[in-house]
């Protein structure tokens, strides 16, 4: 019998306020150790945290993303445990009463083997709660010691809790992805994963089916899609090979190796989940209005989903274009604002040449759609051109060449580089005469049925053409005087 | 309820407090007497009564996110054990 996998995932995403969420102090990054550690963030005594707005309102923001219900009065308690990284002694999260309540996301799955297709899901998220991050442990720096950088303690973080509703390591990423997308979408997170901006831990089991959830397994701190999927798969497999030779699985952290592609357990201790939380005493309750609710809402930018839905139902887009093109929000609004020049009739020309061509210098040159060269009201004045048969694909290809290293406006290129394309007919018509008359051989060849020669008529008249002429012009005429 | 020995062992471990045959039974004696205040607050009835998550009918005012912290780190590593190249120094941690 097959084993089923069950996958929840807890994802810390770090807020993109400008100061710590219980004190003022700065939060950027890579500023020199402890300069940005300030009396709350070393947890001097006496100290009291206030609660910063901006945190809170970018948890609304998520919450109404994922059409979650926001707690009108949530509650901050202290998580208890030791660790030099964390000098108080415990950090104030969130258990009992989180901000954001259950909510939803759908997701694109593309099946990671085999000929599967492309399906949609939808995961339910249990809950997203505040919290605080901890210091930064830097090892090996002198013998025997520890060196503690606090500037990253008292960080704010939204940690999202996933139901267990994957169950493959395609879907666990996919749910990762559209995450990812969405926090950076709506504005409350860079993504830098890098940096360790969004963080996923992995809860893994296995089962066989109707039975109940089998032990987990939990996998910390995946800082990459790719690890994500590795680390998934390597578990996956160490679990159903334990279970099938007798073993059992215990309850227990995990670290993913990217060097050898193994996981391994990090620490068993027997008092690891014991962290004794009880409400945060220094803080108050915090009361969450509908008038601050509403307030968020109103700066909320069409979502992903509802984009998706637009793409597919107005603009008749498949649900592969649908989803390249609101892969971020810079992409789609790329994309809207170059669809407002030419039209929702060019929708497709214009989608297939952002996820094409555009997409591919992108990535060629190591960019961001953020840092494009080309704005959309260029590219849209390009893409207007080859909708009204001014320029052809080829012809555009140059014009987007040129708007890429040089700049300026695809008109003023078209003419500057004798872009335009020949449709005048009877000029047309005189070049094709001329081909014919140079290649009466192949002519005749072609009459006795040799039809593979009208490549080659086409060729030789575009050439002549010098690639102006227009290609489907080009075909009727030759069609019709090919045949005499 | 009566705490056992084994509790308060345990409890003292999570705390990272070393406590000696006759702390422990005195500890013992002590949060046991506290356990029993708090039955005695349980078996009041709270039907009706909304839980409270803090001794004040209050809620919590909110910060302006506007940086209001400047770089005290000197100040601060005065007073620290040990400090080297701005970090605070701890004896190894293994993981």
């Amino acid at each position: 019998m097959k084993w089923e996998i069950v996958i929840g995932l807890e994802v810390h995403t770090q807020l993109s306020t400008n100061t710590k969420i219980f004190s003022g102090a700065s939060t950027a990054f890579g500023s020199e150790p402890n300069t940005q550690a300030d009396a709350v963030s070393i947890a001097l005594p006496g100290v009291l945290p206030v609660l910063n707005k901006g945190a809170v309102e970018r948890a609304i923001k998520f919450g109404l993303a994922v059409g979650a219900h926001i707690a009108p009065r949530s509650v901050f308690a202290r998580k208890n445990y030791f660790y030099p990284d964390l000098p108080k002694g415990y950090q104030i999260s969130q258990m009992e009463l989180p901000v954001v309540g259950a909510g939803a996301l759908t997701i694109q799955v593309e099946p990671l083997s085999g000929n599967a297709k492309p399906y949609e899901k939808t995961v339910r998220i249990t809950r997203a709660h505040l919290e605080e991050d901890a210091g930064k442990s830097v090892h090996g720096a002198t013998q025997g010691l520890t060196g503690i950088d606090l500037n990253r303690a008292g960080t704010p973080l939204l940690e999202i809790v996933s139901e267990p509703d994957m169950c493959s390591a395609a879907e666990a990423v996919a749910y990762a992805k559209a995450l990812h997308t969405v926090v950076r979408w709506i504005g409350i997170c860079d993504g830098n994963m890098q940096e360790g901006s969004f963080r996923c831990d992995v809860n893994v089991s296995v089962r066989k089916p109707g039975e109940p959830l089998g032990t987990r397994r939990e996998i910390k701190n995946l800082n990459s899609f790719k690890f994500m999927q590795q680390a998934i798969d390597y578990e996956v497999q160490w679990q159903i090979d334990t279970l099938e030779s007798g073993g059992k699985i215990q309850q227990a952290t995990i670290l993913f190796n990217p060097d050898t592609g193994e996981t391994r357990a990090m620490r068993s201790k027997e008092d690891a989940h014991d962290y004794r939380y009880f409400p945060d005493p220094d803080l108050l309750p915090l009361d969450i209005t509908p008038a601050m609710i509403e307030t968020v809402r109103a700066t909320l930018p069409e979502l992903p989903t509802t984009k998706r839905a637009r793409y597919t139902n107005e603009f008749g887009l498949s649900a592969y274009d649908a989803n390249s093109l609101t892969s971020s929000r810079e992409m789609a609004e790329f994309f809207d604002a170059s669809v407002s020049i030419v039209g929702a009739a060019q929708a497709k020309l214009s989608a297939n040449w952002l996820i094409g061509e555009l997409s591919a210098q992108l990535n060629r040159d190591g960019l961001d759609i953020a840092q494009c060269p080309i704005n959309a009201a260029q590219f849209g004045g390009m893409l207007a051109r080859i909708a009204d048969g001014t320029i052809s694909n080829s012809g555009a290809k140059e014009v987007f060449r040129a708007l890429w290293s040089e700049g300026g406006e695809a008109d003023a290129i078209i003419e500057a580089k004798g872009l335009k394309q020949v449709s005048d007919s009877g000029a047309i018509e005189k070049i094709v005469d001329d081909v014919m008359a140079a290649n009466a051989e192949k002519v005749a060849e072609y009459r006795s049925g040799k039809d593979k020669l009208f490549g080659f008529f086409v060729g030789a008249a575009m050439k002549a053409s010098q690639g102006k002429a227009n290609p489907a012009q080009l075909n009727e005429v030759l069609k019709q005087k090919l045949a005499g | 309820m009566s705490l056992t020995t084994s509790d308060v062992q345990k409890i003292a471990r999570l705390a990272r407090l070393a406590m000696n045959p006759t702390e422990i039974e005195a500890a013992r004696t002590q949060l046991s007497g506290i356990f029993e205040l708090i039955a005695e607050m349980q078996a009041v009835d709270t039907n009706g009564i909304a839980p409270m998550s803090h001794a004040q009918d209050l809620s919590q005012q909110l910060r302006p996110d506007v940086v209001t912290e400047s770089n005290q780190r000197e100040a601060f590593q005065a007073i620290a054990p040990q400090v080297e190249n701005g970090l605070y120094l701890v004896p190894q941690v293994l993981e």
